[in-house]
């Protein structure tokens, strides 16, 4: 564990709050964009973070250094994450097709290239529509894998499943992945 | 050639899974894995396609934060540390202690009847005199902390349990530890939520008294085919799932109860 990290944890155990603060100044960005991946939403995203850190600080003095205090912080944001997305409702997301009306497009200007512009927010919003189109736990295992690059073993654990069910959670994300946007990329 | 075609050849082409795990990293074999991408065509040509996919995926864009996020988070969570104390097992489990649950048991179990009796689950809000509201709402925001930290502590527990190490034999005398902490506890949520009529909530802890008990009772060091067994039976209750949905709810209902105006906090 990083010394400074260390050196924070073992101050807010001692009850000293302020020292809570270094380590939510330290990893803050880190667990938003993680919470803004998983629920496609900034103020989720937002609720994701204080919660995270909230739970976290009723639960530093059982946290035991067998992994760095990042690793420990990512688990309870993705746990809080799911939590968070299994509680909303579905959302209907319109098939791609139907999505492909240019509205989204950004206004074509002089800019070079204004096709692959507007080509590049297509291409974003289907990535985004297809995200959503995952379950809470496809999202989460996909998301720790291909954007945190944590290992199928170390999801595993952050989401109490076994190695086995990890993996082919993952692969079935990628399989939707797939179906979504390999016709759009060919192109 | 599509994959069922591919398949169909007398080459073993290879599959899906081989193919995300190679880009992964995690494959078990990725010497032989490249061996055969550099001599197969269609392979390579999947390989390719799912590159392809996975790097438009790549430019899924995050919203950028201010400057000031870092300083901006700590204003909003700073106020919520002083009202949400930090307790350790081991304060939870002085204040369930067998003497002191006799000495004040019928008061306790008094208090918890009344959070638990239709407070836990969405019912019909009632009408509160004022300062009859304001002392039963300090009490239900102490309770909804007591049981979601419960909760949250249970899971953390057997989450832990799940997560520890295999190896030849495997010590779980520390989760035992917790594990015992957690059922006397768990044993007055229970038996509370059962004669308040709480069906649902008293099931859902009577589950988790399942397993903390299991816990509690195996020996300290299990082999490895106990621990597999353990681990298994753990997994096929959903216990985790339950528990958490339910830590969910809990909280739900403390914000619900923190969002009416404050409490006078003198006397707690």
């Amino acid at each position: 564990m990083d010394g400074s990290d260390q050196a924070a944890v073992a101050r807010v155990r001692a009850g000293d709050e302020d020292a809570f603060r270094v380590l939510v100044e330290r990893h803050t960005r880190r667990l938003f964009r993680l919470a803004y991946r998983m629920t496609g939403n900034e103020q989720d995203a937002e609720d994701v973070v204080q919660e995270t850190f909230l739970r976290a600080y009723r639960q530093v003095g059982r946290f035991e250094a067998r992994s760095s205090i990042g690793t420990w912080l990512y688990r309870i944001a993705a746990n809080c994450a799911i939590d968070l997305m299994r509680q909303r409702p579905h959302r209907d997301v319109a098939p791609p097709a139907a999505q492909d009306d240019g509205e989204d497009d950004p206004p074509v200007s002089a800019a070079p290239d204004p096709e692959r512009l507007a080509a590049s927010a297509v291409l974003r919003h289907r990535v985004a529509s297809a995200l959503d189109r995952l379950s809470a736990m496809e999202r989460t295992a996909f998301v720790l894998r291909h954007f945190e690059g944590q290992s199928i073993e170390e999801i595993g654990r952050a989401l109490g499943a076994r190695t086995s069910a990890t993996k082919h959670t993952i692969f079935r994300a990628v399989q939707k992945m797939r179906r979504a946007l390999e016709p759009l990329v060919q192109s | 050639m599509s994959n069922a075609e591919c398949r169909k050849t007398t080459v073993n082409h290879l599959t899906d899974e081989d193919l995300v795990l190679y880009r992964y990293g995690e494959a078990k074999t990725p010497a032989a894995i490249e061996a055969h991408l550099g001599a197969c065509d269609t392979c390579r040509g999947r390989c390719q396609a799912l590159e392809r996919v996975l790097a438009a995926v790549d430019r899924f864009p995050v919203p950028e934060r201010g400057e000031t996020y870092e300083r901006d988070v700590w204003a909003r969570l700073r106020p919520q540390l002083a009202t949400r104390p930090r307790f350790s097992v081991s304060d939870w489990a002085a204040f369930f202690r067998p003497g002191r649950l006799a000495l004040a048991g019928g008061i306790a179990v008094l208090v918890v009847a009344a959070f638990l009796a239709g407070r836990l689950w969405p019912r019909p809000p009632q009408p509160i005199p004022q300062q009859a509201g304001t002392r039963q709402q300090v009490r239900e925001r102490v309770l909804l902390v007591a049981v979601g930290d419960h909760l949250e502590r249970s899971q953390m527990a057997i989450l832990e349990l799940m997560n520890a190490e295999p190896g030849q034999t495997v010590d779980i005398s520390e989760e035992q530890r917790r594990a015992r902490d957690l059922v006397s506890a768990n044993r007055l949520y229970r038996q509370t939520a059962a004669r308040a009529g709480e069906a649902a909530v008293a099931s859902l802890l009577d589950d988790l008294e399942r397993v903390l008990v299991e816990i509690e009772n195996s020996p300290s060091m299990l082999s490895a085919s106990d621990f597999d067994t353990i681990r298994r039976r753990i997994e096929s209750q959903g216990i985790i799932f339950k528990v958490r949905v339910a830590s969910s709810r809990v909280r739900e209902r403390g914000q619900q109860t923190r969002a009416r105006p404050p409490a006078p906090t003198s006397g707690l």
